[in-house]
């Protein structure tokens, strides 16, 4: 896919503070772009920080360093005048289906409410793109005097869908959309989203520990681990081929229902640091079964170790031909030519 | 300038919150509440006396009949007469003019005052620049006025402007004020966390959009449940000022001042001067509380059904 970037950012950081002039270093440092109509998606574990890295693109949080080049504007020193201004071309669903909506707005006012704000639309034309975003999502204009407390948490979420999509934004920024459902809502809703992202020609930014979903719905992935971004490729040579060690532990944890699918298990040894101290090389070192004296030293670079593949790994390159090898000819002796 | 860039359009809803359907709903939501609807009888009584009372009471309310002092509850007196001859049926009834128009605009004005700045302090509580400013002043003001002793704050406040219902009013709704801001800020301090607001945000809303919009709206239960007893407040505050002469002038029939005028004679066996205004208090306080009570259940639209 070739077209033009919408999203750009490049080596954004966010430290929260944690008290006694420590800080959690939630994002150190991440740099990935969009294309237009392209889905990416941000996938790691809990306190990789792929959420974070989500909100300070919104601005719902304020990035600590780096830029966020969004339709060639840099949002991420933007006045908040300037922001709520181009708010109509970004939107986010949210994690929580119930809990993201106002409980004491009607559907109708809740989907309004980013036309209202943003777009420059008479009540009528409003009520009539309200009613046919709710027909996008599967649900008509009898939802509109309805309140969220009266739907099921699939169509919470749709009703949240309705709102990210009404004012026909360029980027949805999706937050875990389908973690609070159940499985068999979650695959309507990642239908759902597939469908729209194909006719409306939208860019995701996919979030989600989900690899499933993330398989169903995203063109590109971007693995996260602790404040950084470990490896970049499309959807399918990433599922087929993971290059950094955390790619390949993470992607060898997904249960497939055909057992004869399952990759090897690779694991990795103990338990995740804590954000506040990390280690001052790779974040993976000590964890790693890769791993030599130079990756505690200092943090590898993204480097293109195959076209269209970017890893962070001093050691890909070299494991992974050991790998495809061994592969086809056997295990050979450690040491042996 | 900058805020050429926002479309300059009709900003209202397509639709009305509130519409036609919002009153049969009421009644179909009052009708399954036995304790609301006794409230609301309560309530629609007080509200009638306090614009008819006077011209549906047998005597004038405000003159004494020479000769009639202490008559026990009789067919002509049905609450009995007062030490100075005043019939305390007709002043019982009269009553609720004054007393509701000091206790309900007392705190409906505290109401109002402290929710707004509940709101500003809770929303901007840990920000940055002149919000936080504005809310550490709110709350700092708000423990200066609790510092004090009640009922010698208000005895100060009439006391500095003088006797008179305006007055009483004015030192009532400013006491009152601090109890509305705490239960706001407490409740804005959960709302604001709640993903909705983030996605207020989203939708375009300025901070003051999201916090007058958004999360006020949702923090407004413990306040509207802190209307009951902030009438009841309001009367018994407005009968102690009165009994020490600082509140409405004695004649003015006024519950809480019949109490103290009947108080001495209760001890002597004249019971009837100070039960019954004593008790069209508590009842009306019920009636309030039980109204309130209801109506918080009635914006709560997750308790409707």
């Amino acid at each position: 896919m070739m077209g033009e970037r919408l999203l750009d950012v490049r080596d954004l950081v966010k430290h929260f503070p944690a008290g006694h002039r420590r800080f959690v270093k939630a994002v150190s440092g991440v740099s990935f772009h969009i294309e237009k109509g392209e889905a990416l998606a941000l996938v790691g574990e809990s306190g990789s920080g792929k959420t974070t890295v989500g909100r300070c693109i919104l601005r719902l949080i304020e990035p600590t360093a780096g830029t966020i080049i969004f339709r060639g504007q840099d949002v991420s020193t933007m006045e908040q005048d300037r922001l709520r201004a181009l708010r109509p071309h970004m939107q986010m669903l949210f994690q929580e289906p119930y809990d993201s909506l106002n409980p004491r707005m009607p559907i109708g006012r809740i989907v309004e409410e980013p036309i209202r704000l943003g777009k420059d639309m008479s009540p009528r034309k409003r009520l009539e793109r309200v009613v046919e975003v709710l027909d996008m999502v599967r649900l008509g204009s009898w939802a509109l005097d309805k309140y969220p407390h009266q739907f099921s948490a699939g169509e919470q979420q749709r009703i949240g869908i309705a709102r990210a999509i009404a004012t026909e934004p360029e980027l949805v920024v999706l937050d875990e959309p389908t973690s609070a459902l159940d499985v068999s809502v979650r695959a309507e809703i990642l239908d759902l989203l597939t469908d729209l992202q194909e006719q409306l020609g939208l860019s995701y930014l996919f979030i989600s520990h989900d690899l499933t979903a993330v398989r169903r719905v995203c063109h590109r992935v971007a693995i996260m681990y602790l404040g950084k971004i470990v490896e970049t490729g499309s959807t399918a040579e990433m599922f087929e081929q993971p290059l950094h060690p955390y790619s390949r532990a993470l992607l060898s944890s997904v249960l497939y229902p055909d057992p004869h699918e399952q990759l090897s298990r690779f694991v990795l040894a103990g338990e995740i640091p804590s954000p506040i101290d990390l280690p001052p090389g790779c974040h993976l070192y000590g964890r790693c079964p890769w791993a030599v004296d130079a990756c505690n030293a200092a943090y590898p670079d993204l480097e293109e170790i195959l076209p269209g593949r970017r890893v962070a790994c001093f050691r890909a390159r070299e494991e992974n031909a050991a790998d495809t090898t061994a592969s086809g000819s056997g295990r050979r002796p450690p040491g042996s030519f | 300038m900058t805020t050429q860039l926002l479309p300059d359009t009709d900003m209202r809803p397509a639709w009305p919150t509130r519409g036609r359907g919002e009153f049969r709903s009421f009644l179909a939501f009052a009708r399954g509440r036995p304790g609301f609807l006794l409230g609301l009888v309560i309530v629609a009584i007080t509200i009638f006396l306090a614009f008819f009372g006077p011209m549906v009471a047998p005597y004038p309310p405000e003159r004494a009949i020479p000769g009639a002092g202490l008559l026990p509850p009789s067919a002509e007196h049905a609450m009995g007469t007062d030490v100075s001859g005043m019939d305390v049926f007709s002043r019982v009834i009269s009553a609720p003019r004054i007393d509701l128009t000091i206790a309900l605009s007392a705190t409906v004005i505290a109401f109002v005052g402290g929710v707004f700045l509940g709101v500003v302090s809770g929303f901007y509580a840990g920000s940055r620049g002149i919000g936080r400013v504005a809310s550490e002043a709110i709350m700092r003001g708000a423990d200066i006025v609790q510092a004090f002793p009640v009922f010698i704050f208000a005895l100060a406040l009439v006391g500095f402007r003088g006797p008179g219902t305006e007055n009483v009013i004015a030192a009532l709704a400013f006491l009152n004020i601090p109890y509305f801001l705490r239960v706001t800020r407490g409740a804005v301090f959960q709302v604001r966390e709640r993903p909705f607001v983030e996605a207020a945000r989203c939708a375009g809303n300025t901070e003051r959009g999201v916090a007058f919009a958004h999360v006020m709206p949702n923090a407004l239960g413990p306040a509207l449940a802190n209307i009951s007893p902030g009438i009841g407040f309001a009367i018994l505050l407005s009968a102690a000022l009165s009994f020490v002469g600082a509140g409405v002038p004695k004649p003015t029939p006024e519950w809480g001042s019949m109490i103290s005028i009947g108080a001495p004679n209760m001890m002597t066996g004249q019971w009837w001067t100070a039960l019954f205004p004593g008790l069209a208090l508590g009842v009306t306080v019920l009636g309030y509380a039980l109204v309130g009570d209801g109506i918080q259940d009635f914006m709560d639209p997750t308790k409707r059904r």
